[in-house]
């Protein structure tokens, strides 16, 4: 069944058309990647998905229902999660409570129960920080759970955008090239954790990668974007052959396998 | 060297983080109980300003350095506070009403002004604040029947089922008043921070864009930012309305406004004790300064001078020497000295090296 459609959509900055008649869909369960040279539009396929833009043309359907009508804030509620590619978490906070910002969406109490800390709100930290934990424990942050982000590796940083998402307990995650700037075996964590993620936790992924490695091991169907077009959709064997692919890569002077 | 061991969700949930935290608060409250049988009544005068501005501190500290929002204002919702408790008490409303009922009116008003502003950020929302700060001594003179205008108005003795509290006449009583309005601002201020919309502000402090990938709605968040802010602010008005017994349109100008702020800064912004450092600095400064005045015209023998402008001279000193050698304010140097000795002999000299960034714009991507 598909979760995440995308039907004939497209978005223009100004003169330049970033999104052009963009159409797929994300099948439950499934990890699908996003792949293309730099400016591709791959980022901006997420920030849509997220409505910071609102698309010239075509429509967004979650579950069947179109997401046109939502705020940006709404979004999360959906189920939807993601991460970014420049890694935007609360600097000054701690992992911790960047990872409680997470539970957000699923916030009961309102501003009086809050102030006066109800035993009702008090319940709901409890359940809100055992979820939390759970996913510290399966991402492996216990050593950084009361680190400010800001004193923090980059790669931690990664891992810990991630857990944000995770702790949303999202239906689908969309993952901004999660393993750009990660080490080998950072990497090699990032793959292993994205099959857990679709495996053990039934979490659809919708993954922009430029490392085949990651993309190769991981995805179940690759759809390719150049300027905005799609190149080529099907197995990460099938689109990184494809012949438009390989010349969209040769044509801004990098190579498919290593970009 | 302490270690905190954490035995369940709850010690990060607790209002103290270990047990001799809670005494050391324990113990600071006793003093603060015990304070007027141990100091004379000018200086309990002093200690009830202070109390004060730390209620107005921690209204704006809750927007600028929780929310990330600047406000350059602020005076003008303490003004709303507190011409709308005289208004109203001069119109027969008991004070257990009006005063509370003052505060949530500077809350919604609050949130009216910031409705149009909230898409500004950083050095724009101030300019905007700043115009409010502006606009509202003009509104004051033009709402003169009710305000008095420019003549002002001026406080009656507070009565609270009979009991007079005055400032001059009944001192104790009204340190005890302030301390019970600061304690319910605090532990309000407190419980908001452990909870979701606290965290909330502060997702919103740092970054608006993930914060809304998260699900917090920006718009609303802000203007409920705004509304607490102001209340509590227009709270610390009412009370200095009282304080200053008498006041007019000059009372709540630009000036106390930029106090405000520079109060939060050199305090350290971001922390509830940030609010407490300021108000004792910016509350006994004026009473320094003429100490060291005096010393030392004794001393050269120029009798007692008076130099125009020097409070304002040394605070602008004071707050340009924070935001150069101390950015963290007075709250961030305290936790320095107190790592150092919890982790003695552990301490590195770049283990606080995060640069704070509050008034950062919009970024995306
Ligand atoms: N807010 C914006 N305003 C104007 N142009 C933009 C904006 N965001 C993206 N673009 C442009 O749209 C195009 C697609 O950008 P996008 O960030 O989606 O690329 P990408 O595929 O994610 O590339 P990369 O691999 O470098 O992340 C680029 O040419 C970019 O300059
Ligand atoms: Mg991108």
């Amino acid at each position: 069944m598909s979760l995440l459609t995308l039907e004939n959509v497209t978005l223009k900055f100004g003169g330049l058309v970033a999104v052009n008649n963009v159409s797929f869909h994300v099948g439950e369960g499934e990890v699908f990647s996003l792949v293309g040279p730099n400016g591709a539009g791959k980022s901006t396929v997420f920030n849509l998905i997220s409505r910071f833009y609102d698309p010239f043309e075509g429509d967004i359907r979650f579950q069947g229902d179109s997401i046109l009508k939502m705020r940006s804030d709404q979004v999360p509620s959906l189920g939807i999660a993601r991460t970014f590619q420049n890694i935007e978490l609360f600097e000054q906070s701690t992992v911790l409570q960047n990872l409680l910002v997470g539970r957000h969406r699923h916030r009961k109490s309102n501003l009086v129960s809050e102030i006066f800390f109800a035993p009702s709100v008090r319940d709901e930290e409890r359940r809100h920080r055992a979820v939390v934990e759970e996913v510290i424990d399966f991402l492996e942050l216990q050593a950084f759970r009361d680190k400010y982000i800001a004193g923090l590796p980059y790669g931690v940083r990664k891992v810990v955008e991630l857990a944000r998402a995770l702790a949303t307990e999202p239906k689908i995650l969309l993952l901004d090239e999660p393993a750009s700037g990660l080490s080998v075996e950072e990497t090699q964590d990032m793959i292993f954790w994205v099959e857990d993620i679709k495996k053990q936790m039934g979490i659809t992924v919708l993954m922009v990668e430029h490392d085949m490695s990651l993309v190769a091991a991981a995805s179940d169907r690759v759809l390719a974007l150049a300027d905005g077009k799609e190149l080529a959709i099907g197995t990460a064997a099938e689109v990184q052959s494809h012949p438009a692919v390989i010349e969209a890569y040769l044509g801004t002077g990098g190579r498919a396998s290593d970009e | 060297m302490r270690f905190v061991f954490k035995r369940s969700y709850d010690a990060d949930i607790k209002l103290f983080k270990h047990r001799p935290q809670a005494l050391w608060y324990l113990a600071l409250f006793i003093f603060v109980l015990a304070l007027p049988w141990l100091v004379d009544e000018f200086f309990l005068g002093e200690a009830t300003n202070v109390l004060i501005w730390a209620i107005a501190g921690m209204g704006l500290m809750l927007l600028v350095g929780h929310a990330g929002q600047a406000s350059l204002g602020h005076a003008a919702f303490m003004a709303v506070g507190c011409y709308t408790n005289i208004i109203m008490i001069e119109r027969g409303v008991p004070f257990l009403i009006s005063f509370p009922l003052s505060g949530i009116i500077a809350g919604f008003v609050g949130v009216l002004v910031a409705l149009p502003v909230l898409r500004l950020h950083g050095i724009y929302l101030a300019i905007a604040t700043l115009a409010v700060s502006v606009l509202s001594d003009d509104f004051i003179v033009i709402l003169e029947p009710w305000t008095g205008g420019v003549t002002g108005l001026v406080a009656p003795n507070i009565d609270i089922f009979g009991l007079e509290i005055d400032r001059y006449g009944t001192p104790v009583e009204f340190y005890f008043l302030t301390l019970l309005v600061t304690l319910a601002v605090l532990v309000g201020y407190r419980n908001l921070l452990r909870a979701p919309l606290g965290r909330a502000f502060t997702a919103l402090r740092d970054s608006e864009i993930s914060a809304q990938a998260m699900g917090v709605n920006i718009r609303r968040t802000k203007a409920i930012a705004f509304g607490i802010s102001c209340g509590v602010t227009g709270l610390a008005g009412g009370l200095l309305g009282y304080y200053a017994t008498a006041f007019n349109n000059e009372t709540f100008n630009l000036v106390l406004s930029i106090q405000l702020l520079l109060m939060i800064v050199i305090g350290g912004l971001g922390s509830i004790h940030g609010a407490f450092f300021g108000a004792i600095v910016i509350g006994f400064l004026p009473q320094f300064i003429a100490i060291t005045r005096d010393g030392i015209s004794g001393v050269l023998g120029l009798g007692s001078v008076t130099i125009p402008g020097i409070e304002s001279g040394v605070f602008a000193v004071i707050l340009i020497s924070f935001i150069l050698f101390e950015p963290l304010g007075i709250y961030g140097r305290w936790i320095k000295i107190r790592t150092y000795f919890e982790l003695f002999p552990f301490y590195r000299k770049n283990m606080f090296k995060r640069q704070k960034s509050f008034l950062k714009t919009e970024r995306m991507r």
